[in-house]
């Protein structure tokens, strides 16, 4: 297949986009001019679907032309449907310094057509109460919602009723986008009657099934994923065979080897992504799948050694250019550090390190309200401004200018030091709000508190809060109003 | 689909002998016919000898392949024209210390990992905290320690002996003068015991106040002559306070390393490294560009690490040392530690995974030097190391079938 000579994200101008734009600033897309709708198309912030002249039939090369402008190096492919839709891939760049990640890896979880409707207590888990359980996983960090996203539905049985009544309880269970697990053609067809209008993502197509599974998802329109372990070639092959076979949604699976072939399975994602973003392979421009969850195949190591390593796999994966997972532990030590990963790695690189400084203000304070102290790290403020709003507190908090770096590290960097938090204190007149001198400092900042309290002057005490804001709540119970500094 | 066949079946079917005859024709006239239809469409298959003009015409539908295509993959392989300087920690008596083992990191010449296109050198190396005080410490860590607590030497022992550290790295936190103050000369001691205790390299930490690390860091150079342990860190407040020439010149004279710290800003380690060029020989740098903890940054931690490696292989002269991250920061984040409620136990486990996952995240940007904690983690991330050294260990039946397996 051709490879086109294209330009990367970071390389287009919105110029290129400008001239195909209709020019005629109409503003119906609610921006000024068409230039700044095309700065905003080159950054991903705008569609071209909010562009309504380019739509008309006249402008349909020029609609063309964009959309192949703006392309990313991985196609988006969507899974499921209504508001619990999956989109994964759409990825514009190899590296996340380069540009935004776009989707951010969503886990499923399996379940398999073996399971127990209900549980068996206390030997099985059942279907229900697992898909519930997926459904239900959720961590609040810095003010968002962390979840999981999918349900993988193994056939184990290879029984096609079998494997259609289990999708059946589980779309009756849930409205959270389903994988279908099975390499034969007549339990995977099961399923999809079941589920076809649910979107599911057909897995898989391997050397020996492809046509069959390329029938299937033309017949019921579903995106099907291209299973070809530590076979490049193969994968390209059947990726080929597959796009020419009509299907146009595919998803890869190189294979998620753990252990001594866990290099291989990080070299072959990187080398696949290399070949997309860089040399715009159109065969390997789909999103890519990775399976954690193949830790579990063989009884070597106890539970605890296969979730521990389940987690790394899919921490190492979500750095390494997976956009799909597939697990099986439901714990959330396993999953708190990969969903917590999967976010940061997904955040806009730009965005800045710190916050605004300055004096906020939470709840309604009054004058002997108490007064905080914290850095402008951002992952430090939302940290202490979750915490604040979790204990309910009125209070002041002035947030000091270290350069966007954590409290610990400013101590020692001499970023948060007795100058600069005497200034910070100055510069918020908190003085004139308050009735006391009284001020809070973070416990890890101890060691700062005498010399802050020499450089105040003024009669300033400074008194040493918990050192991890979880603790506010509890200090501000018994230790506010303060007796004395102790 | 259904529109299609429907249409299918409306359309004037031209048998294929008619078009034979057809073919012989250059053009054709209909007489006597009436058609009476509201729109009519004569779309002829084009056969050679008619040069029908067809606009528009959908392209017939290819043949769906029977056999699988062919279509080989070749990796895009880059060179590239910068390469990570290596540099050696350690002494042994040979070559003027008295270490039994020495370890080389750096000599990357590819991104972290890239072994499609060229494995490392050198496997990266994990050194492990001791302090010179008893440290608060999570109790996930504490529990490993306790007996070697307060015992500087026994403590740095334990980390070679039983928890396989490459190299150990000494914090000198009492020099603190916010904490005991202890002067150089003492510290000193405390460093000769260590060096005593275990044979492989060692890394000597200050207490970030710049001044005073300068004091201890220029007497440990001169007392441990030619060791060639690396003095962590040096920084550009050490600059403004105008003692980093004075670190500098008793590394290079007495054979050490040193550690440049800055703060997430690639233009501040750049700057740090052409002032230390004035002191010491480039091969003896390391840079410390920050390890924030997952949760708290990691992302920022990771995307410098892979810029700077990137720019380094580009030809980035300034930044072409190997790289050191302060891992145990990661028990900086309270998901590291903190009771959160029994759906998120054991934190026996959940600690030392995030540990785990801040070190290999950074692995894979391209950290070389990892000084680690807890026992577990660090077990992992050195045979993970072990495990990524080369490729085509892949075991493809055994993940063949996962889809069916019985967990």
């Amino acid at each position: 297949m051709a490879q086109r000579k294209r330009k990367s994200v970071t390389e287009l101008s919105p110029i290129e986009v400008y001239m195909l734009l209709p020019r005629t600033n109409c503003k119906e897309c609610g921006e000024e001019n068409c230039m700044a709708f095309a700065v905003k198309l080159v950054n991903r912030e705008a569609s071209i679907g909010m562009c309504a002249p380019v739509l008309k039939e006249e402008q349909k090369e020029a609609h063309r032309n964009l959309e192949e402008l703006l392309a990313p190096a991985i196609k988006e492919i969507t899974i499921g449907i209504g508001n619990r839709v999956v989109k994964i891939g759409g990825k514009l760049v190899m590296y996340r310094h380069e540009f935004t990640y776009h989707n951010p890896t969503p886990i499923a979880i399996d379940v398999t057509d073996e399971m127990p409707v209900k549980a068996v207590y206390p030997t099985e888990e059942g279907l229900t109460e697992r898909v519930k359980r997926v459904e239900g996983f959720s961590y609040n960090y810095i003010g968002r919602d962390l979840n999981l996203d999918m349900i993988a539905v193994r056939s184990t049985s290879n029984d096609p009723a079998r494997f259609r009544s289990t999708i059946e309880d589980v779309a009756k269970t849930t409205d959270m986008p389903l994988i279908l697990c099975t390499f034969d053609a007549n339990v995977m067809e099961a399923g999809l009657v079941a589920a076809y209008d649910r979107r599911p993502l057909i897995y898989a197509a391997t050397t020996d099934n492809w046509r069959e599974m390329a029938e299937l998802a033309l017949m019921y329109s579903c995106p099907l994923a291209v299973f070809a372990p530590n076979d490049l070639g193969l994968l390209r092959s059947l990726s080929r065979t597959l796009v020419e076979y009509g299907v146009k949604d595919l998803v890869l699976d190189p294979g998620t080897f753990v252990d001594d072939g866990l290099t291989d399975t990080i070299n072959n994602f990187t080398m696949i992504r290399r070949s997309a973003c860089k040399g715009w392979d159109e065969l390997l421009g789909f999103p890519l799948i990775g399976t954690p969850i193949t830790v579990w195949v063989g009884k070597e190591s106890s539970k605890e050694d296969k979730a521990w390593k389940e987690a790394y796999v899919a921490a190492v994966l979500v750095s390494r250019y997976a956009d799909l997972l597939i697990m099986h532990s439901l714990d959330g030590w396993v999953q708190l550090p990969v969903l917590i990963w999967r976010f940061n790695v997904y955040t806009d690189p730009r965005k800045p390190v710190s916050v605004e400084s300055g004096l906020k203000v939470f709840g309604t304070p009054n004058e002997s309200s108490p007064v905080m102290l914290t850095t402008n790290y951002a992952l430090t403020y939302f940290t202490v401004e979750s915490d604040i709003k979790k204990a309910s507190a009125d209070c002041y908090l002035i947030v000091v200018d270290t350069g966007g770096i954590s409290v610990e590290s400013s101590v020692a960097g001499r970023y948060l030091t007795a100058e600069t938090i005497a200034e910070a204190v100055k510069q918020s007149n908190i003085e004139e709000k308050v009735n006391h001198k009284y001020l809070i400092i973070p416990g890890l900042a101890a060691r700062l508190s005498g010399e802050t309290e020499e450089t105040l002057g003024e009669e300033w005490r400074v008194l040493v809060g918990p050192k991890d804001s979880s603790g506010i709540g509890e200090y501000l119970k018994n230790r506010w109003p303060p007796r004395d500094k102790d | 689909m259904a529109g299609e066949k429907e249409e299918e079946r409306r359309a004037i079917k031209i048998s294929p002998k008619l078009l034979e005859l057809l073919a012989k024709f250059g053009e054709i006239e209909l007489e006597d016919v009436e058609i009476n239809v509201d729109e009519l469409e004569i779309s002829v298959p084009t056969v050679s000898g008619i040069p029908f003009p067809q606009p528009e015409m959908a392209p017939p539908k290819p043949e769906k392949p029977v056999a699988i295509l062919e279509a080989p993959f070749t990796p895009m392989v880059e060179e590239y024209p910068g390469r990570v300087r290596e540099v050696t920690l350690g002494a042994t008596k040979s070559e003027g210390g008295s270490r039994g083992k020495t370890v080389v990191i750096g000599g990357e010449s590819s991104p972290s990992y890239y072994l499609f296109e060229k494995a490392p050198p050198h496997p990266p190396a994990v050194a492990l905290d001791v302090f010179d005080v008893v440290p608060s410490l999570p109790k996930a860590i504490k529990v490993h320690i306790s007996e070697v607590m307060g015992d500087t030497a026994a403590w740095a022992k334990a980390a070679v002996d039983k928890f396989g550290a490459d190299v150990v790295t000494l914090h000198l936190l009492s020099t603190d003068p916010l904490i005991n103050d202890t002067p150089p000369r003492q510290a000193v001691k405390t460093v000769e015991d260590v060096l005593q205790a275990v044979d492989v390299p060692i890394i000597v930490g200050g207490c970030g106040d710049p001044k005073k690390d300068a004091e201890v860091f220029t007497e440990v150079a001169e007392t441990v002559h030619g060791e060639r342990v690396l003095l962590s860190s040096v920084t550009l407040d050490m600059d403004e306070a105008g003692v980093l020439g004075r670190v500098g010149d008793a590394a290079a004279k007495h054979g050490h390393l040193v550690l440049g710290f800055t703060a997430l800003d690639l233009n501040r380690a750049k700057e740090l490294n052409r002032k230390l060029y004035l002191y010491v020989p480039d091969d003896s740098v390391l840079m410390d560009l920050t390890t924030a903890a997952l949760g708290y940054g990691l992302e920022y931690t990771f995307s410098i690490h892979e810029r700077a490696r990137l720019a380094a292989l580009m030809g980035d002269r300034e930044l072409q040392h190997p790289t050191l991250s302060g891992t145990t920061n990661a028990w900086a984040a309270r998901e590291a530690w903190l009771n959160m409620g029994p759906e998120w136990e054991p934190r026996e486990l959940r600690g030392p995974l995030w540990e785990t996952v801040t070190a290999l995240s950074l692995l894979l940007a391209g950290v070389d030097l990892f000084m680690m904690m807890h026992p577990s983690a660090v077990r992992t991330v050195k045979k993970v190391i072990e495990q990524f050294s080369s490729m085509g260990k892949a075991r493809p039946e055994r993940i063949a079938d996962w889809v069916a397996v019985k967990i």
